[in-house]
């Protein structure tokens, strides 16, 4: 039968090294499907998985069974994450400013989308999909990514990134609404 | 009656809602045509699907994992000695390979072969754990971050004045050999190692930001991460000849 999570980690508390490579081995794919629907983009999502577990190991002890092993460490995530994607957006900004605002990708994508239902599912929707989740802020994104992927409620988000409920839920509202508008017209133009 | 707003509806697809969004909806053709949009679209983001990792996925995370781990280990307990048995090991690696495919041999065929497999698979481990270890010192510097005032880079600077010995052995090795690929990378690995090597332990964050911007410009994490992966290809069919 295969070891529980709060099994593994008391081994692994207990300096046993081969049960935190269970947790590792268990939740590495889930790990980086979390990380590159955060940054989107492979090397940074390989970075996201390495930082999480090696962050996992070293506060191992500061881990609290209240939340599944798993939730905490796509907290740990999530968090550093959010600081990679602020740090890269704020590197981008000068070099992007004669490229784009908010909105250009979104605008020139979906202006030039033939609306036809074979397109709806296709690689133009994942296109304007990844454009749109680019002009998200740090914050939205990952408080979408939280929401709507891992299924985490506003509350629990909030209290994981250390923003608030309100200032998340607004997060999620503007990250919504983002994505309507880069995506609606697809969809539309799709029935 | 009044209307559901935006926020709203985004509450209700994500069960959140106050009581009486759904007793809304289902009396409003108006909202439920907003909601059904608004569906569609968040749908669509739904078949966003990150790339397939394989099975062995969390064992080479692992690995990379523990390769992190021994290096700062290394760094902590071996000091000086890491100076003297790191670069000493590098020096019989190569040997080994420079030996064995410059010296012509009285036997042949089998013998032979699997000699050869022996000495291609010692350097492709050196080599492999020497790029393993120089992309955790890359991966450090991009993503460390930078609030504005001075960086500690104390540890990443000793692992680069740890790596920069091998790597000019390697990247010797690999022209010898004719191996222009690696040795490529390994030239550009190894100016990056020399800037990090003999700048200061503290630097200033835009001192921090004109480097991850060196490495992101030139690429070099990621043709460090390519090539790190074809060595370790490289070393699976050699070590099956053992």
């Amino acid at each position: 039968m295969e070891e529980s999570d709060s099994s593994a980690v008391s081994r692994a508390l207990a300096g046993d090294r081969d049960a935190f490579r269970t947790l590792v081995e268990r939740h590495s794919r889930a790990l980086f499907r979390l990380a590159y629907r955060m940054t989107g983009n492979e090397q940074d999502a390989e970075d996201v998985v390495q930082v999480a577990f090696l962050r996992a190991w070293r506060d191992l002890r500061n881990y609290e069974s209240r939340s599944s092993f798993g939730t905490w460490l796509h907290r740990i995530a999530a968090n550093y994450s959010l600081d990679l994607i602020r740090q890269k957006k704020s590197r981008d900004r000068g070099r992007m400013v004669n490229h784009r605002e908010d909105g250009d990708i979104l605008d020139r994508v979906a202006a030039s989308a033939p609306g036809q239902e074979r397109l709806v599912f296709s690689g133009r929707v994942r296109e304007t999909v990844e454009a749109a989740l680019q002009t998200l802020t740090a914050q939205e994104r990952t408080a979408f990514v939280l929401r709507h992927f891992e299924g985490l409620s506003i509350h629990e988000i909030g209290a994981s990134l250390g923003t608030g409920t309100n200032a998340t839920k607004h997060s999620v509202f503007r990250a919504v609404q983002k994505l309507r508008q880069a995506l609606e017209p697809m969809m539309s133009g799709a029935r | 009656m009044k209307h559901l707003n935006a926020d709203q509806l985004a509450l209700h697809y994500y069960g959140e809602a106050a009581q009486g969004a759904a007793e809304h909806l289902a009396d409003c053709a108006d909202c439920r045509e907003e909601y059904r949009r608004m569906q569609a679209a968040l749908e669509a983001v739904s078949e966003l699907d990150a790339p397939e990792r394989g099975a062995d996925y969390g064992a080479e995370v692992w690995t990379r994992l523990r390769l992190e781990e021994r290096s700062k280990v290394k760094r902590r307990w071996m000091g000086w000695r890491t100076l003297v048995w790191v670069p000493a090991m590098a020096a019989i690696a190569i040997a080994a390979f420079l030996a064995g495919r410059y010296w012509p041999r009285p036997d042949a065929g089998g013998a032979m072969a699997k000699a050869g497999a022996v000495r291609e698979r010692v350097l492709m481990v050196a080599v492999g754990d020497h790029l393993d270890r120089s992309q955790v010192v890359l991966a450090e510097l991009t993503h460390a971050p930078s609030d504005g005032g001075h960086v500690d880079i104390s540890s990443e600077r000793r692992t680069a004045e740890d790596l920069l010995d091998d790597n000019r052995l390697y990247r010797q090795t690999a022209r010898t050999a004719g191996d222009g690929a690696l040795a490529s990378v390994l030239d550009d690995l190894e100016r990056v190692l020399v800037e990090i090597a003999n700048g200061p332990s503290d630097i200033s964050a835009r001192h921090l930001e004109e480097l991850q911007r060196r490495i992101e410009a030139e690429g070099l994490l990621f043709k460090v991460r390519v090539v790190g992966s074809q060595v370790r290809q490289r070393e699976r069919p050699a070590a099956r000849h053992l």
